[in-house]
């Protein structure tokens, strides 16, 4: 394999891996605030990329993503109000199924508003055949973009969950729910927020890849599983672990297609899934008795 | 010891069955029965997937790819031509057990297949056998780990038989030909046989039910309640909670396979999309609306359901409606539509998954 | 207990759902014409097919129907779902006592119903475009679309003109794309042509930048067969343009909807592909036989659903119109249709004038196709 087909394959590897670490990065924040893996949080992409391009029509391009973001972000929080609030004692079952209803019926809605077809947002520099030389290969200015719009988030995040008070009370929720009450932190916010907060990184890295990868009303399962893979993959709960899993599922997957018939690209993911499953289920850098002591 | 009640309701059941089929025949809507016949092999599985979920609370969101493994190796062994490989070891002695077959091909060639009898037992077979290996790993996880390594097996059955040629890739499997259990009954989609063909998977269904009630009735049954209840203080009396739970997986997936080799044969076809997810938790969703640990609502709750989505009922909102379903039974009524205001001797026992 | 009676009312109410006869609007004028369509799922073709059908009968019926007979349409979303399609063909075989149906959209489905089309003897003008359909020949089975493997042929011919003998073929995975790529894999060795590299993509897909990288690590290759109906299509394009590589790519009818092409962007100029006329309509001489039809088709459809015309809709448009013509000629008895239709010639669609004959239900020649590129995001005839 000579330099630039090996370079092809690893910014193709990443590009898809940090897609799917942002996935991944919205399920451990709900996650760690509640408990719940929420199946919907691939329509939130979807979602980020399907209202950007309705607003385009009305204002330019950043704004438009800006809305979108924002309105991204309240139907996740409007998605806890109604949905996930009010139960008490949740099993783990009953939140599964439900977030995955919640997942179709947003699907559907998307599939009557926006209709099947296949949309994009214009690329933000250039245009589809725009291609700028890196390293001695070529690729598209859009994807330096999704790479660098996700990591900024990711910087964001540890930021936010390191030295903001809020960032510190969410924390304090994942460890330990009653504790938290007890010193006077508004739980029930908290979890609010945090539906919020994985709606908006979504919805960003949603628009940001919408003209390399098209926004369709359907997006969002592939995306959630791969991005499930890869916070198992990580651990659980731990986001950063989360980015270095998704790059290595994304390269996997880009390299898969020298050896393997691209039919069953797909299939890697999931069997890397299931492998990992079976033998290491606290994921490549989660601990196992931080995992046995964290309630399902 | 008197006589069971629970054969009482099976034997009500069967009246209903057959009164249905003659109401039809007098008032000229036999077409109702296509989709009866459907509507129940669909049932099969679905009260497998009840007895998996209510009695072990164990979730399975791939279900139907035991259902595309039972169909698929039904349709693709009794299509495919092995005339190539006629004179290895295997087919050699499968010829003389008289388990392979010669039919024509659309074009009229010769065609070397397995008959539908001992494709069958493969089928179920091999879903047996995949439900053990997987099983054992995938039982000792819990909560979202079991549901997503459910998940991820129903997808790579989805994945592998859309990117194999055997199996037809995206066109899936046609021509698939009659199945004669007995000479005068054979499952097919003919018009001529579309009444037998009803009291064939009515038959099945009843058959799979009586099955089931026994074994919940049984030792097994306790054992799995107590399972159920508890997995703890079950090990705690002694209970092998491994092994019943893998036995329960087995049994749903045998069932799951069962359907779906019957129902290739009277669809005389099969495509990729029933191994699909949406396929997957529609099952699921039908569960969950039945009461989970109430083999009845299941048996009714999927006919019904399966009887308006195959008439065209819902539209094409047909996946939205079950995602509400699904929605609304879990917030609102989590042990099933059966129960909402009414308390039952049954279920008192046998708790929801989780709880 | 309770329970069980609980139970037994929830089953008889709907046993009594069953008692009721269907509605038969059994008028003597009224012709029932079922459509199986997939309107959801995996491929969209049902859409515009659905639009189309439904704005045809109400221009029919509104102009009396055919001879004083209104025609009635039922059409059923299968979603692409085989299993669907057989249960809807049954029911609107008879409980709707359809005259005749239209559809499948795609050939997984068509080919799971063509034998219960046969027992019952009913008219089956399928949208879906594999030769399997119409090979054998079946008495009551036809379809619209062009064969792929005419397709292929005019593809191949102008690789020959073009001197490229090494070419990589990429394919959705769906049952047009399987159709496709085993059409060329067959019909390659009779041009000369030898396939490098065959892959096959999701439809799914949302990046193919490693299996370009792949394609194009191969020095060999002189051009790319993409073909697919699905979204992914574009990307693909888009992904070999953005590696650099200026190599000639060749695409399928499936390329037809100009929404594929908004999609690839600039990327999708200079792609060539063959296409019935209808995308090029308006290009064409005033003199070509079916540039009445074309033209009319188009601006109707577009004036009313606010969206353009696709090559799908078209072979809705000729089942539909051809249907509508045979029972125009020999009235409203399902045998005297089928002859009818057997023996059409000269008929002008969307896809191409169809000559029908009993060992023909397609049609459709070569000529049915035209070569199209794309020139600055629109449809453009291909000039050589």
């Amino acid at each position: 394999m000579d330099s630039s087909l090996f370079l092809q394959y690893l910014f193709a590897g990443i590009t898809y891996g940090i897609i799917y670490a942002i996935v991944a990065i919205g399920f451990n924040i709900i996650y760690n605030t509640t408990g719940i893996i929420n199946f919907a949080q691939g329509e939130f992409l979807m979602l980020g990329g399907m209202i950007s391009i309705s607003m385009l029509q009305f204002m330019p391009l950043p704004l438009a993503i800006a809305v979108a973001v924002l309105v991204t972000m309240l139907i996740g929080a409007l998605i806890e109000m109604v949905f996930i609030r009010w139960i008490n004692n949740p099993s783990v079952l009953r939140m599964v199924v439900i977030t995955i209803g919640i997942s179709i019926l947003i699907r559907e809605a998307a599939l009557h508003v926006w209709g099947e077809s296949v949309r994009a947002l214009p690329y933000f520099i250039g245009s589809a055949v725009t291609s700028i030389a890196v390293f001695g290969t070529r690729i598209s200015p859009q994807v330096l973009i999704v790479i660098g719009a996700c990591s900024i988030m990711v910087l964001g995040l540890s930021l936010f969950f390191r030295y903001t008070s809020l960032g510190r009370e969410m924390r304090a929720c994942s460890a330990n729910r009653r504790a938290a009450t007890l010193c006077g932190i508004n739980v029930k916010n908290k979890v609010t927020l945090s539906f919020m907060l994985s709606a908006g990184i979504g919805a960003l890295a949603g628009a940001v890849m919408s003209p390399i990868t098209y926004t369709q009303y359907d997006n969002g399962t592939g995306l959630a599983i791969k991005g499930f893979t890869v916070a198992i993959l990580g651990g659980l709960g731990n986001s950063l672990a989360a980015v270095a899993a998704g790059l290595i599922l994304g390269i996997i997957e880009a390299f898969s297609v020298s050896f393997l018939p691209l039919a069953f690209q797909d299939a890697v993911a999931i069997t890397i899934l299931l492998i990992i499953l079976f033998l290491r289920p606290h994921g490549l850098f989660g601990s196992s008795e931080a995992a046995r002591l964290k309630e399902f | 010891m008197t006589f069971p009640k629970r054969y009482l309701a099976v034997a009500g059941l069967l009246a209903m069955v057959v009164g249905i089929q003659q109401l039809t025949a007098l008032t000229g809507t036999a077409y109702y029965l296509t989709q009866l016949t459907m509507a129940a092999y669909y049932s099969l599985l679905i009260i497998g997937l009840c007895l998996l979920m209510g009695y072990t609370g164990q979730l399975s969101l791939g279900h139907a790819g035991f259902f595309a493994i039972g169909g698929y190796i039904s349709a693709a062994l009794t299509t495919h031509d092995f005339s190539a490989h006629g004179d290895t070891l295997l087919l050699g002695l499968m010829e003389k057990t008289g388990m392979l077959m010669h039919r024509q091909s659309l074009y009229g060639e010769p065609l070397l297949n397995v008959h539908p009898w001992p494709a069958c037992f493969i089928a179920i077979g091999m879903a047996v056998l995949v439900a053990l290996v997987l099983g054992v790993p995938v039982l000792r996880l819990k909560g979202h780990y079991l549901a997503m390594a459910t998940l991820g097996f129903g997808i790579i059955i989805y994945r592998v038989v859309l990117a194999s040629e055997f199996f037809g890739e995206a066109d899936g499997i046609s021509e698939v030909p009659a199945f004669n259990l007995l000479p005068g009954l054979s499952v097919n989609g003919d018009f001529a046989f579309r009444v037998t063909n009803y009291y064939i998977a009515w038959g099945l269904l009843l058959l799979g039910l009586v099955l089931l009630l026994n074994l919940i009735h049984s030792r097994v049954g306790r054992a799995l309640r107590s399972i159920h209840g508890s997995e703890e203080a079950a090990e705690a009396m002694g209970v092998d909670t491994s092994r019943y739970k893998l036995y329960i997986f087995v049994i749903s997936a045998a069932f799951a396979a069962a359907a779906g080799s019957f129902l290739a044969h009277y669809n005389g076809g099969i495509g990729p999309s029933e191994a699909g997810v949406m396929k997957s938790v529609r099952y699921v969703a039908i569960v969950a609306v039945g009461g989970m640990a109430n083999l009845w609502g299941a048996l009714l709750m999927g006919v019904l359901l399966n009887f308006m989505s195959l008439r065209g009922m819902f539209g094409t909102y047909d996946d939205a409606v079950f995602g509400i379903i699904l929605i609304l039974i879990m917030l609102f009524a989590p042990r099933g539509i059966l129960s909402l205001r009414m308390t039952n001797v049954f279920r008192a026992r046998a708790k929801t998954p989780g709880e | 207990m309770k329970n069980m009676f609980k139970k037994a009312i929830v089953a008889v109410a709907a046993a009594g759902m069953l008692a009721l006869p269907a509605l038969q609007a059994a008028v003597a004028d009224t012709i029932t014409v079922g459509a199986i369509l997939a309107e959801t799922g995996p491929s969209f073709l049902g859409v515009p097919e659905a639009n189309t059908l439904r704005m045809l009968t109400e221009e029919l019926n509104a102009r009396g129907g055919i001879n004083g007979n209104t025609i009635e349409l039922i059409v059923k979303d299968s979603g692409g779902n085989p299993e669907k399609a057989i249960s809807f063909a049954k029911q609107l075989i008879e409980e709707n006592k359809v005259f005749a149906i239209i559809g499948p959209s795609t050939s997984g489905e068509t080919m799971k119903i063509k034998n219960i089309a046969e027992q019952t003897e009913t008219i089956l003008i399928s949208c879906a475009a594999a030769e399997v359909i119409v090979n054998p020949v079946a008495k009551w089975v036809f379809k619209t679309p062009q064969m792929d493997s005419d397709a292929v042929k005019k593809i191949y011919m102008e690789m020959n003109r073009q001197n490229i003998a090494k070419i990589a073929v990429v394919a959705g995975n769906t049952g047009f794309g399987k159709a496709g790529k085993d059409q060329l894999l067959q019909i390659a060795p009779e041009f000369g042509i030898e396939v490098v590299i065959s892959e096959v993509y999701d439809k799914d897909a949302t990046d193919l930048s490693a299996v370009v990288a792949k394609l194009m690590a191969n020095k060999d290759i002189q051009a790319v067969v993409n073909w697919s109906i699905v979204p992914a299509q574009s990307i693909i394009i888009k992904n070999i343009r953005q590696a650099g590589w200026d190599v000639p790519i060749f695409q399928s009818h499936g390329f037809g909807n100009i929404k594929f092409v908004q999609a690839a962007g600039d990327a999708a100029d200079g792609t060539i592909f063959p296409a019935g006329r209808l995308l090029v309509a308006d290009v064409l001489p005033d003199d070509h036989p079916q540039k009445e039809v074309l033209v009319k088709y188009k601006n109707d459809y577009e004036s009313r659903f606010k969206e353009d015309v696709s090559t799908f809709g078209g072979h809705a448009y000729d089942a539909f119109m051809i249907l509508v013509q045979a029972i125009a000629e020999a009235g409203p008895d399902k045998a005297k249709v089928r002859d009818a239709i057997e023996n059409m010639k000269g008929f002008v669609g969307t896809g191409g004038i169809f000559n029908f004959s009993p060992e023909d239900h397609t049609g459709l020649g070569l000529d049915g196709f035209e070569l199209i590129t794309v020139k600055d995001g629109k449809f453009a005839l291909y000039m050589n």
